[in-house]
């Protein structure tokens, strides 16, 4: 019998492998796929009923937990003293019983919710008190000063702007209007969650595009001729006072169509503006000339560069701006004005604005500045400044920024002028479709000669100017009003 | 014999050491029961101190009689089994507090616990000796199969779960197969003993693998009609695996042939794949396994994948650590209590807390195998293997079932589970390890009981010496130990144990059966 109960004890070990291995298969192996199953809805429940960290600006909560006593255990509450929660809806989103989550809510969904492995030892920890991990805090980059003149400057205006920290890429603003307050998608009724949840989505402006990184994307209008020029100083066959051809009218090969300026008659130097010149007054024809002159292929290279038709995460996912390919002469011309089938983000053109500033050193936008443990507040994760590209050379930046301080001093945007700083900028007026108001549009940077912040505004159909609107008009002073809350500090 | 300083390392009763062990499962057990009211609650239960308290009796109390009535008993056994039951009380009350109104089921699950713990402190009070036993093989075989029997009664039976393996009276239910199954453990190792030699006499050879002889196959047909009866008439694949499987196992052990396994597993698997073409709710099981993470399964009612699937999930959600005592949604699976506590307690504890649940499930096995293989008698060798391997196999057709790597089936987790049938029958279980593995580590200068006579003749001695109570006879038994007549007994039935071996091994019931 020794030797057979020998047996049945292996018999019996070889069960309890079999158990050890199958429980391991369940809660090891396949978890991530069993918690992600479809059928599963016990995740967003557990989601749901947990501490789920806050989301701070500038140390004050734009969107945190607070506990109640239903069967969700927290409700989350949008907004505080001082931070409208329909400023800041387009970053933070929503996180709903019914609608699941968006935004931030969703971008950094793991840290909020404390399943992300960068939480592994508070985890740990929590394995001994028997407590559930409470979520991580994430703080944004978002200067609440910056980011209040950029919302109060839209204001029942539709559009976007967005400022950046030149030196490390850090967003220190992005609105998009109309806003949108979260908080009645949040309720814990889930007949007014979905009430809430429909109203936004069926909106007629559809507020529930963030227009600073998606939603339908706009022609950049003149603010891209400064891509333009970057592309022609990249070349090397151009300075900024070559001599360009900039007419009254500039016939378009292939067609009896014609480009003309939005000021009548011809451009500076009696129809022979420099670059430089070119860009200050924004000559349509000379523009037109030179990028028909690049080929399609230098501009779409060079808008490569500046991240067009890269996707890209701030974790926000921003929509790839977009140069259009197979371009005949006329199309090529429109396109160099940024009209045609240009498409570009506020986001990307703070991006490229940012770019230059930085002497040519692109650095990604963040959006999220550190992780932090909501009790402590001591940090998980900092996000360090990375660069993102060299779109131009260091002397290609400079040139394109006294440009664009001749934009201000002697050009379009001088509504863009302040006391004591030098400011860059370059002003856009894009036409999207016959009989529709322009958009409006303002790219800036300041102090010029050591540059804080830059900008992107963009006011869609001229805002409350609606025909009369001019970039300088309706999106300068918006811009001017960002840039002043950073410099003015 | 006791002033021989020669002799080989005394076994040691470990009692100090079983103190221990306990004291940290009422620990651990009270840890429990308080996180649990933290987590769900918030606070500590009021009556946290009078829980420990009543734990700490129940322990107590087992563990001074263990010393006082079976002094050598194997120390691990009562610390696992009041940690298990400690464990499974915390996620009853837990599973409880979750529900939408509290039915105090963790109450009477204490209630049930005393009561098995009562019980199993009758069983070493009053069983001196394990082979006594041996006396009511048959009395056990056919009480046996009057429980096994019972849920098919029309009115006594009931069907939960789809699986008729229940009785009822009032608002009070049982399963009776728990308790059938330790007297199909005592029937089994009483019948084996005796008639093993037959068994393992040759028959044809096919494949190189000598069959026993075909008039030989009764037991083993009889078995396999039992439990396929079973799967059948109850609807339950696990009781009648758990049964089948403790047949063959000791079976096996009893007549180390090989050929038994095969035959046993091939007879079962026959009977399965006919069951699941010829019922339809064997299929249903089967397809609910096979396809259980499908939407069509899934929503499938009754008879789908839902309680599978939601245990995994709940598994899953748990992952390595768990989401802690209280923390998580084990009220999410139908019978998180019960049949499913084991995927309740895998979303709190995660894995970790399961991995350390199945070792002690492992060490309950590990130290009945252990015992039976010390032992020198082959009814206990036998019933210590058959007790043990039920264990182990309930909680492998129960484990296996809820995580998915075999079909589903209406067994309870040992200690786990609430339901007052299995916690009485597994504390009994507990009892006669206790009272067998007593007599296994026990030197042979202690035994008081006058078993020795059966030196003589076994049967009729052993029961006349019990009831005479007669114990003035050990004293001339262990000294007549030393002596030639007396080293031959028991030997027979264990095969590396000679006449020339120490004189500690010559008792237990002789081989002599023939």
């Amino acid at each position: 019998m020794k030797k057979s109960l020998t047996h049945i004890s292996v018999v019996g070990f070889v069960m309890f492998a079999l158990l050890f291995g199958s429980t391991s298969w369940v809660q090891f192996v396949t978890a991530d796929s069993l918690n992600n199953n479809p059928l599963n809805n016990r995740r967003i429940l557990d989601q749901l009923a947990r501490d789920r960290g806050p989301i701070l600006v500038d140390g004050e909560k734009i969107a945190y937990s607070e506990p109640v006593d239903d069967k969700y255990k927290y409700q989350r509450k949008y907004g505080s003293e001082g931070l409208n929660p329909r400023a800041y809806a387009s970053m933070t989103g929503y996180y709903s019983i019914v609608s699941g989550a968006s935004g931030l809510e969703r971008a950094t969904g793991d840290y909020l919710s404390g399943d992300s492995d960068a939480l592994f030892y508070d985890k740990v920890g929590s394995l001994f008190t028997g407590e559930q991990p409470r979520g991580a805090a994430v703080e944004l980059t978002i200067d609440p000063e910056v980011q209040q003149a950029a919302w109060d400057g839209l204001g029942n205006q539709n559009g976007a702007a967005v400022a950046i920290d030149p030196k490390t890429g850090k967003v220190l603003a992005m609105a998009s209007t109309p806003g949108w307050d979260p908080n009645p998608i949040a309720s814990h009724d889930a007949g007014e969650a979905q009430a809430a949840f429909e109203k936004l989505n069926n909106a007629e402006d559809n507020p529930a595009y963030n227009r600073a990184i998606g939603g339908n994307l706009y022609p950049p209008g003149s603010t891209f001729k400064v891509l333009v020029a970057a592309a022609a100083l990249e070349s090397g066959d151009y300075q900024p006072d070559s001599t360009l051809n900039g007419p009254a009218e500039l016939d378009l090969p292939q067609t009896t169509s014609t480009i003309s300026n939005s000021h009548p008659g011809a451009c500076r130097n009696g129809g022979n503006p420099s670059l430089a010149d070119s860009l200050a007054e924004s000559c349509n024809t000379s523009f037109a000339s030179l990028g028909m002159d690049l080929g399609e292929d230098a501009i779409q290279e060079q808008a490569q560069k500046f991240g067009f038709g890269q996707e890209m995460e701030i974790p926000l996912k921003v929509s790839p701006s977009s140069f259009p390919e197979d371009l005949n002469p006329p199309q090529l011309a429109q396109s160099s004005l940024g009209q045609y089938e240009v498409r570009s983000t506020p986001m990307q053109m703070a991006m490229m604005t940012a770019g230059i500033a930085n002497g040519g050193k692109m650095m990604k936008p963040q959006l999220v500045d550190r992780v932090l443990n909501a009790n402590t507040l001591e940090p998980i994760k900092e996000n360090r400044p990375q660069e993102k590209s060299r779109p131009v050379s260091g002397k290609t930046a400079d040139q394109l920024t006294t440009m664009m301080e001749g934009v201000v001093e002697d050009g379009t945007a001088s509504v863009a002028k302040m006391d004591g700083t030098k400011v860059a900028a370059k002003t856009g007026t894009a036409q999207h479709g016959p009989g529709a108001a322009p958009h409006a549009w303002f790219i800036s940077f300041a102090p010029a000669d050591d540059p804080k912040v830059a900008v992107a505004v963009v006011v869609e159909n001229g805002g409350n100017a609606g025909n009369e609107a001019y970039g300088a008009t309706v999106a300068g002073p918006i811009a001017k009003n960002m840039m002043e809350a950073v410099v003015e500090k | 014999m006791s002033e021989n300083p020669n002799q080989a390392a005394r076994p040691r009763p470990y009692r100090l050491a079983e103190l221990g062990l306990l004291i940290l499962a009422i620990a651990v057990a009270t840890s429990a029961y308080a996180l649990v009211g933290l987590g769900v609650e918030d606070t500590i239960p009021a009556n946290v101190y009078q829980y420990a308290a009543w734990l700490a009796a129940l322990g107590l109390i087992i563990h001074v009689v263990v010393w006082w009535k079976a002094k050598y008993a194997d120390p691990v056994l009562v610390p696992i089994a009041v940690l298990l039951n400690g464990l499974g009380l915390a996620m009853i009350y837990r599973v409880d507090l979750g529900r939408d109104e509290y039915q105090n089921s963790g109450v009477s699950q204490l209630i049930w616990m005393t009561l098995g713990v009562a019980l199993a402190v009758g069983i070493i009070i009053f069983l001196g000796d394990h082979r006594w036993l041996r006396r009511y093989t048959f009395v056990s075989g056919f009480a046996a199969l009057i429980f096994l029997l019972l849920p098919l009664i029309p009115g006594l039976g009931r069907t939960v779960n789809g699986a008729r393996i229940w009785i009822g009276v009032g608002s009070m239910s049982f399963q009776p197969g728990e308790i059938a199954k330790i007297l199909l453990a005592i029937f089994f190792a009483g019948y084996l003993v005796s008639y093993r030699d037959q068994l393992v006499l040759a028959g044809p050879k096919i494949l190189g693998i000598r069959f026993p002889r075909l008039r030989d196959f009764g037991p083993i047909v009889i078995a396999w009609v039992a439990s396929v009866g079973i799967l059948v008439f109850e609807k339950d694949l696990g009781t009648s695996l758990l049964f089948f499987g403790l047949f063959v196992a000791m079976l096996y052990v009893a007549t180390s042939k090989v050929s038994w396994i095969i035959l046993g597993l091939g007879f079962f698997a026959a009977g399965a794949v006919a069951a699941t073409f010829l019922f339809s709710h064997v299929q249903q099981r089967v397809s609910g396994w096979l396809n259980a993470l499908t939407a069509e399964e899934y929503n499938k009612s009754p008879g789908g994948s839902y309680q599978l699937v939601q245990g995994l999930f709940g598994m899953s959600n748990g992952g390595l650590t768990g989401t802690g005592l209280g923390e998580g949604r084990p009220n999410m699976v139908p019978y998180a209590e019960s049949d499913f506590i084991y995927a309740s307690l895998g979303e709190e504890l995660g894995m970790a807390g399961l991995f350390v649940i199945l070792l002690c499930y492992l060490f309950i096995f590990q130290r009945g195998i252990k015992t039976a293989q010390q032992l020198r008698d082959g009814f206990g060798t036998l019933l210590a293997t058959g007790l043990s391997f039920t264990i182990a196999l309930q909680v492998f057709v129960v484990v296996g079932g809820v995580t998915r790597l075999i079909p589903l089936t209406g067994l309870t987790t040992p200690f786990l589970a609430q339901g007052g049938s299995s916690l009485i029958a597994n504390w009994m279980i507990i009892a006669l390890l206790l009272r067998i593995s007593d007599n296994a580590r026990r030197p042979v200068e202690e035994f008081h009981t006058g078993v020795l006579k059966i030196t003589e003749d076994p049967d009729e001695r052993t029961a006349s010496a019990r009831e005479a109570g007669n114990h003035n006879d050990t004293k001339r038994g262990v000294e007549g130990s030393d002596e030639a007549p007396t080293t031959n007994l028991g030997a027979a039935d264990l095969d590396s144990t000679g006449p020339d071996e120490a004189p500690t091994t010559n008792l237990g019931t002789t081989g002599g059966e023939r």
